[in-house]
């Protein structure tokens, strides 16, 4: 097997003083899509952020392409390919949506071109002029996804991006992620929703009090459900 | 000779055309405090002592090495700002975290040390600067008498402030600027490197300061306490338009200037307070200040 785009292991990252992930450890290959299930406060977005280099304290190993990552800055971490969308979407307020789209830089050839990413999210391209966040929710969420297709990152780390969203709207971004993985992203996702989860991903990891407890592949989703009630708790 | 209000037109016009000139200072100050505000949470109250550092070097250049005003308008800003520079990497840069009150406590100290190291060398009685040859003499507008050295500095911190305005809120490098103002760690993620964007935008902030005080430095004395006579009304200015507004800041600069002036034509005594009265008004009426947004 191929070597892991993304490897990590022994994760440990603090916020002020409360210790969050103890040794988390986990690989996301070229190519595929990987979920990170589990309770609220298990750590998933805290995951995120450190594989982004946006928390304050970390230690272990964060291999992105086989180069270490963990103790460069976020804007460094970010030109290696990796882009990430925030659960609360990040749109700028003082920004216009044409600017909060084209706000990314290009770090690398192959990013997607804006006409793409209007044929992906036709709602975008009416509402260029208006200011980022007077956009509707779902809307917010496309625009959050589709100003980090642009920039050629080829893993996109994606937390919860169907929070709050109508079921149409969840169905779409749904649609996007299985066209992005046929593009050839590879993607993270942080999910509370399995069901949306197993809609998309090829395999998932568990989490629980800031480690990885458990790895379930998508085709073994059906034969694990007890298990995994039990561990998010629905 | 027929009059305005009762107030003959030369007074009136002299007073506004005076308030102007106040007003482009206030403006350029607001405006470079805003912008460091606005990204580096910081209230810069060296600010006073930056703009006289502009004058003081635009002396320097001319009586130690003979680089005349225009070289001054040029070269003052970029050593100012590049002292602004080194402030930020040293010092500065290890607030950003704490209350507002830290930064506060530092930059007015600066100020204070700054200014006692000028009165130290230069003395507190004021150094003469001489208007530049091409801006001598005055010009007969017909309704008044105008100095033209006087119009020069309306019309260069008109164009430096809306030149500043144009870059923040139209171009690239303004839409990264705002967004860093908003949410510093996202702009990060996007391979965005913010620490040296803010160290920039205090550099320019700085050196916006320092431009004013060589502008300021034919029509006022160039002396120690320029600035920091100067600073108090400019954070009442701030605080009218609010934190946080680019074309805020300049409006009321420049709106500023001009009720001070009209107030000394119509009611002299109130000339040195009414900024002050106004600025208890809109805190009364609108806390976030006319133009601010809550944050």
């Amino acid at each position: 097997m191929a070597e892991p785009m993304l490897s990590v292991k022994g994760l440990n990252a603090w916020y002020g003083e409360s210790h969050i992930l103890h040794g988390v450890d986990f690989d996301v290959r070229q190519g595929e899509v990987v979920t990170l299930l589990g309770r609220n406060g298990a750590g998933k977005t805290t995951t995120m952020k450190s594989i982004m280099g946006l928390v304050g304290r970390r230690s272990g190993s964060i291999l992105f392409e086989a180069g270490e990552t963990i103790g460069l800055p976020a804007y460094k971490i970010a030109r290696l390919g990796i882009a990430f969308c925030p659960e609360e979407r990040g749109i700028f307020a003082s920004l216009d949506v044409a600017e909060n789209l084209m706000l990314p830089p290009a770090i690398g050839e192959g990013g997607m071109t804006v006409e793409t990413i209007f044929e992906l999210f036709p709602n975008l391209r009416e509402r260029l002029s208006s200011q980022g966040t007077k956009l509707s929710g779902g809307e917010q969420q496309m625009l959050a996804i589709g100003r980090i297709l642009r920039t050629g990152a080829r893993l996109l780390l994606l937390d919860e991006p169907t929070e709050g969203l109508a079921p149409v709207i969840v169905q779409q971004i749904g649609h996007t992620i299985h066209r992005l993985k046929k593009e050839g992203f590879t993607i993270l996702l942080v999910e509370q929703n399995f069901r949306f989860a197993a809609t998309v991903a090829d395999r998932h990891y568990v989490m629980e009090h800031g480690r990885i407890v458990d790895e379930i592949a998508n085709d073994a989703l059906a034969a694990n459900m007890e298990k995994l009630h039990e561990y998010l708790g629905v | 000779m027929h009059e305005i209000f009762g107030i003959p037109p030369q007074a009136l016009f002299g007073q506004l055309l005076l308030g102007l000139i106040n007003g482009s200072f206030y403006a350029t100050l607001s405006l470079g405090l805003a912008i460091i505000f606005g990204l580096l949470n910081i209230i810069n109250f060296t600010h006073g002592a930056q703009y006289m550092m502009g004058a003081f070097v635009a002396w320097m250049l001319l009586n130690w090495l003979g680089l005349n005003y225009w070289a001054a308008l040029v070269i003052a800003p970029v050593l100012v700002g590049a002292f602004g520079v080194l402030i930020e990497r040293t010092m500065l840069r290890h607030l950003y975290k704490l209350d507002h009150l830290y930064g506060l406590l530092l930059t007015f100290g600066l100020a204070l040390i700054i200014q006692g190291v000028f009165r130290n060398y230069f003395g507190s009685s004021g150094l003469p600067y001489r208007i530049p040859d091409a801006l001598r003499g005055g010009t007969d507008l017909g309704f008044m008498f105008m100095p033209n050295y006087r119009g020069w500095v309306i019309a260069v911190s008109l164009v430096v402030c809306l030149v500043t305005w144009f870059v923040i809120e139209k171009t690239k490098l303004g839409a990264y600027l705002r967004a860093a103002t908003e949410n510093p760690p996202l702009v990060q993620a996007f391979g965005i490197n913010v620490p040296r964007m803010v160290t920039l935008t205090y550099g320019f902030g700085v050196a916006l300061a320092a431009f004013s005080g060589v502008l300021a430095a034919p029509i006022y004395q160039v002396s120690p306490q320029m600035g920091a006579d100067l600073i108090i009304v400019v954070f009442a200015v701030v605080v009218i338009g609010g934190m946080g507004s680019i074309m805020g800041a300049i409006l009321t600069g420049f709106g500023l200037g001009v009720i001070e002036g009209l107030t000394k034509v119509f009611y002299p005594e109130a000339s040195a307070t009414v900024i002050f009265v106004v600025m208890a008004i809109v805190l009364l009426v609108k806390p976030a200040g006319l133009f601010g947004r809550v944050r």
